[in-house]
């Protein structure tokens, strides 16, 4: 799948920044007045901005609330409920903490919940497309929510508990490369199943429908730059996991500050990663992966 | 709503020849032609007389070798790609605003352009590559089935068919209603073992394709096989003998 840039900082960014809300709205990090400002407006920045990048590779943007219309059976349509949502509900409880009022604690409670739901609705529209192996497995919403919690952690400074999340986040990310790996051939798919013509021989490409680029390869059959795939692995562990782990421990803010660029570069080879290595079945028909 | 009508009343697809197609790819220019005029934008193109020349089609036609499991010569099998108008179609349900739909009269899977917002999520979600994005309109493209020919009392009775079905100068394209027992495609999947592509999807495919039909076998025995073992008679058969003897 083609790893489009506006896609990767949505999933990113809004990760983070829904995680982090997380934590500031069960007040397991307490702010108060200009630090509750910063925090708020960390979060919110970073929420708002994942999912204003994701509007931008929108082919008509202008259209985007209708995305509002179909929750009962998309998922797209779910995360633009439960974000709007996440928003809304914890405006009020972040102005309290930066102007001094308190809300019934449920009210923070629904908000935190709401704020982890939205992380699990966007993992779920990779993870419910059968057509993409890799992706269709438990695994997805375990990473994306293990990716929300323990960037959310760091940014919570929760000191031995998110060193605690992050080197749990380095196994889910093991796991998540390590059965994936195998996903594709779980599927079943095939050159002979796309095509029917199994039950002659073995089918392989003659020629090709068309001699130029079409979306699909563009889209679908993204083969570019898997050859770093191994290298960007590590990187992605050690960077997304390994090293904030270490950072969180020690804590303060510039250490804490230093965690989080990491933490960032890492994540965003790790979806790099998620995109650029999911193969699409369609690729059958083209002979390709 | 994107969600799948349970029951549709008929089942309109198409059955797709692979034995008959010759892979002349007339049916995927006629869909290019009528559908550029037809339903929602026209499928644009991008540098088109340029060096690097692509656009939206929505029926492709593909060559493919299968080489025999027990032997022989490979055969070359041309395989046009259109959409299915699955039953249980992913591309509907994913879609966020409604603008994918399957219509309960008679199953087709539609864009509805105008209220498309270009996510792309629905050519994600479909396995066999059927949907593309229109580069220039921003919307999601596919087939219609030709929506606006078979039901269109402006055209002749025998043009009301899809472009690609009326197009095809071998009849590699059949249309008509699977849920029908007694129509033309529903016979012609029963009699030839029509198929599904990729069923392991779950997609439950409208479409049919027919398998192409056995091969002759290539002749291994020598050509000159009948002259061999003429008896040779008189002067010739005696020296035979004779020479056999030695
Ligand atoms: S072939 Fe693809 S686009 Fe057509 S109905 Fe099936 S899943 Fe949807
Ligand atoms: S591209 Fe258009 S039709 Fe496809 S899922 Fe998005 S809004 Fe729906
Ligand atoms: S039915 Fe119409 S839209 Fe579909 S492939 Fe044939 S010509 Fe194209």
């Amino acid at each position: 799948m083609h790893p489009a840039p506006s896609v990767i900082l949505f999933t990113v960014l809004s990760g983070l920044g829904f995680g982090f809300m997380a934590y500031l709205s069960l007040g397991l990090l307490l702010v108060q007045g200009g630090w509750a400002f910063v925090a708020w407006g960390l979060a919110y920045a970073l929420a708002v901005g994942g999912l204003l990048a994701s509007t931008t590779h929108l082919g008509n943007p202008q259209r985007a609330l209708r995305a509002f219309t179909q929750w009962r059976s998309s998922w797209l349509s779910r995360e633009a409920w439960a974000a709007v949502a996440t928003l809304l509900l914890l405006a009020p409880v972040a102005l309290g903490d930066w102007v001094g009022f308190g809300l019934p604690y449920f009210w923070r409670l629904i908000g935190g919940a709401l704020a982890l739901a939205t992380v699990f609705c966007t993992s779920m529209i990779y993870t419910q497309i059968k057509a993409v192996p890799r992706w269709h497995h438990w695994l997805t919403p375990v990473l994306f929510m293990g990716f929300a919690l323990a960037g959310g952690a760091l940014l919570g400074l929760q000191g031995g508990f998110a060193t605690l999340l992050l080197v749990i986040l380095a196994g889910i990310l093991a796991a998540a490369f390590a059965v994936g790996d195998k996903q594709f051939a779980r599927a079943g798919a095939s050159m002979e199943s796309a095509t029917g013509l199994g039950a002659i021989g073995s089918v392989s490409v003659f020629e090709q429908p068309h001699t130029g680029e079409n979306y699909l390869l563009r889209e679908m059959i993204f083969t570019v730059g898997r050859k770093h795939a191994a290298k960007l692995r590590v990187i992605a562990v050690i960077c997304a996991a390994l090293i904030p782990a270490a950072l969180a421990l020690m804590g303060g803010l510039t250490l804490t500050l230093l965690a989080l660029i990491v933490h960032l570069a890492g994540a965003f080879a790790a979806r790099w990663l998620f995109f650029a290595e999911a193969e699409h079945v369609v690729g059958l028909y083209y002979g390709k992966r | 709503m994107t969600c799948l009508p349970g029951h549709t009343e008929k089942k309109l697809g198409l059955a797709i020849d692979l034995d008959t197609c010759v892979g002349c790819h007339a049916c995927v220019t006629a869909c290019k032609g009528w559908n550029d005029q037809g339903y929602g934008v026209p499928l644009s193109d991008q540098d088109a007389y340029g060096a690097d020349p692509s656009g939206v089609f929505l029926n492709r036609v593909h060559g493919y070798q299968v080489q025999p499991d027990t032997g022989g010569a490979a055969q070359t099998i041309n395989f046009p790609r259109s959409c299915l108008h699955c039953e249980d179609a992913p591309c509907v349900t994913v879609c966020p605003t409604g603008a994918s739909y399957k219509r309960v009269e008679d199953g087709i899977v539609l864009v509805n352009e105008d209220a498309c917002i270009g996510c792309g999520l629905c050519a994600w979600a479909c396995p066999y590559g059927a949907r593309e994005m229109d580069a220039d309109a921003g919307v999601m493209k596919k087939c219609t089935l030709c929506v606006d020919r078979i039901y269109n009392e402006n055209l002749p009775e025998e043009d009301r068919e899809p472009a690609c079905v009326r197009t095809c100068p071998t009849g590699a394209r059949h249309f008509g209603d699977f849920n029908d027992p007694t129509s033309k495609v529903s016979k012609l999947t029963a009699a030839r073992g029509g198929f599904d592509l990729m069923p392991e999807m779950g997609t439950k495919p409208t479409n049919k394709y027919l398998p192409p039909r056995p091969k002759d076998q290539r002749q291994e025995a020598s050509l000159l096989a009948p002259l061999l073992d003429i008896e040779a008679k008189g002067f010739a058969g005696w020296l035979d003998r004779i020479l056999g003897k030695i």
